[in-house]
């Protein structure tokens, strides 16, 4: 029992990054240093998915979610680099978050 | 997951999956690629000559960063002996375009390229801040979108260059093309899916040597070569259609990536269907312009639609490009008479009167190439001028 409550408090810590425009959603902070349980509440190891929820449940200051997440996932348009390759290579959403990682969310959708 | 190992090199770890046809490359094979895919664009497509002076629209975004950086190298490593000039348009809009100016400064600096601003005040005399001010932010991208299409021609002028590029990609050409479909303007569509416009007719050409680039690869090439550009959305807000038809491409990416220089395909084969291709074509196609916001006001289409069913008119027979599948399977080539063609367009055909042909002539008050007696610019002007915005500009 003891050891199940260390597992579920068991920690990560991530570097999450915003480019593209998207920084302004977040406080026009580029970097933001997290820590973020290594298991969600079922028990399963954190994905991008659920990043993806926590940044806009704790992270997110403005209120324009939409900008961000449309439908439940994350928004067409906006690319993820996870330790700098395509998240495509990894599993997209389903990527199990490692400690240490480096995740950059960047938005093809302002002008250029 | 294991990693994956670049399709090119068999060596290091893939980064890229490329969303046309799926490969996964590291970062030196996709940056490699990329760029051998514009020199592609740009010895297929003819767009330079030796020795050519070429003018970079410039905003500091990602799109001209990406360009002026790929042109830099592949200049130095194809020895086109291109004179590359940044040319950057100033709009007078506070917060916005001051950051991304700056941006452009630095490029200038980091490629080793003059760099030349113009301004809105000193070749209109309005910012578009005072714009707004006078007419608020409804159809203000009209004003900044006519004048900025005459603005890097007239900065080209100044600097005596005849050939602007621009940054223009395929997520951008798809847009148009499907905003163009939206608004039944064939004629526009011609005009935006083709690679080089003005020239013969305006002393200024216009190319998009990025035409086929995927924004995606635009942004991951900005990303692995580390490039500097800056970003943000203009703060008057751009029009609600071409931010719609941008959704929709973005989410036909999401489901089948090639849709992108697919509808980029199929806009240049609709085009080709269209009659006097190239001829009278003008520069205001360019609507979308640079930066993201775009201006091309469905206004102004009467005129190219009254243009292509005179021209219409005037040749009756294209049959030669239609074709009717028939049953057992062998095209024939349509007989005009017993075929009912439908009308390209029923709206303004009037019974007796003959299509008025415009003639592209010059703008009485500027000079300007115009189809109209006063070119747009200089009647938008008279407007704001007068402190009457409501003014529109007529078909």
């Amino acid at each position: 029992m003891a050891s199940n409550t260390a597992e579920a408090m068991a920690q990560m810590s991530l570097v999450v990054e915003f480019s593209g425009g998207l920084e302004m959603l977040f406080s026009d902070i580029r970097r933001h240093a997290l820590t973020l349980p290594a298991k969600d509440k079922d028990g399963s190891p954190s994905t991008i998915a659920y990043l993806i929820h926590h940044l806009c449940e704790h992270v997110m200051k403005d209120t324009r979610r939409e900008l961000f997440v449309l439908d439940g996932h994350l928004r067409p348009g906006i690319l993820v680099l996870i330790n700098d390759a395509d998240w495509e290579l990894e599993g997209e959403e389903e990527y199990e978050l490692k400690s240490g990682d480096n995740i950059l969310f960047v938005s093809t959708l302002h002008g250029g | 997951m294991p990693p994956i190992t670049c399709v090119r090199c068999q060596a290091n770890k893939a980064v890229v999956k490329r969303p046309k046809n799926h490969h996964k490359l590291c970062r030196d094979c996709f940056i490699a690629v990329f760029e051998d895919e514009v020199h592609h664009t740009i010895v297929s497509s003819k767009l330079f000559y030796p020795g050519e002076k070429v003018a970079i629209g410039a905003s500091g975004g990602k799109d001209s960063t990406v360009l002026a950086s790929v042109l830099k190298t592949l200049n130095e490593r194809h020895n086109y002996k291109l004179d590359l000039v940044l040319l950057s348009i100033d709009e007078g809009i506070k917060g916005y375009r001051d950051d991304s100016l700056e941006t452009v400064k630095r490029n200038a600096l980091q490629y080793d390229m003059p760099l030349k601003i113009v301004g809105y005040d000193e070749l209109y005399g309005w910012t578009m801040d005072q714009v707004v001010e006078t007419i608020g932010k409804k159809g203000n991208c009209t004003y900044c979108g006519v004048f900025r299409r005459q603005a890097l021609d007239r900065g080209a002028k100044t600097l005596e260059i005849k050939h602007v590029v621009t940054g223009h990609n395929a997520d951008d050409v798809a847009e148009t093309v499907l905003m163009n479909l939206l608004r039944g303007d064939l004629p526009r569509l011609s005009r935006s899916t083709s690679i080089v416009t003005g020239g013969s007719l305006n002393d200024v050409k216009r190319s998009k040597p990025l035409k086929y680039a995927y924004e995606k690869e635009i942004v991951l090439y900005a990303h692995h070569k580390k490039l500097d550009y800056f970003s943000t959305e203009c703060i008057y807000s751009p029009e609600a259609f071409r931010g719609t038809a941008r959704s929709l491409i973005k989410n036909l990416e999401k489901v089948r990536p090639s849709a992108i220089l697919d509808i980029v395909r199929s806009g240049e084969d609709m085009a080709r269907l269209t009659p006097d291709k190239g001829q009278g074509a003008c520069a205001c196609d360019e609507g979308e312009g640079m930066g993201g916001c775009g201006s091309a006001d469905a206004k102004s289409s009467g005129n190219d639609l009254a243009q292509m069913e005179a021209s219409l008119k005037k040749q009756p027979a294209v049959n030669g490009l239609e074709t009717e599948i028939t049953s057992n399977g062998a095209p024939e080539v349509i007989d005009s008479d017993d075929v009912v063609k439908l009308p390209v367009r029923q709206r303004r055909t009037k019974e007796s009167g003959p299509v008025q042909l415009q003639t592209l002539g010059k703008c009485v008050k500027c000079g300007y190439m115009s189809s109209q007696a006063m070119c747009q610019a200089c009647t938008l002007l008279e407007g704001l001028n007068k402190n009457r915005p409501e003014i529109s500009i007529e078909g």
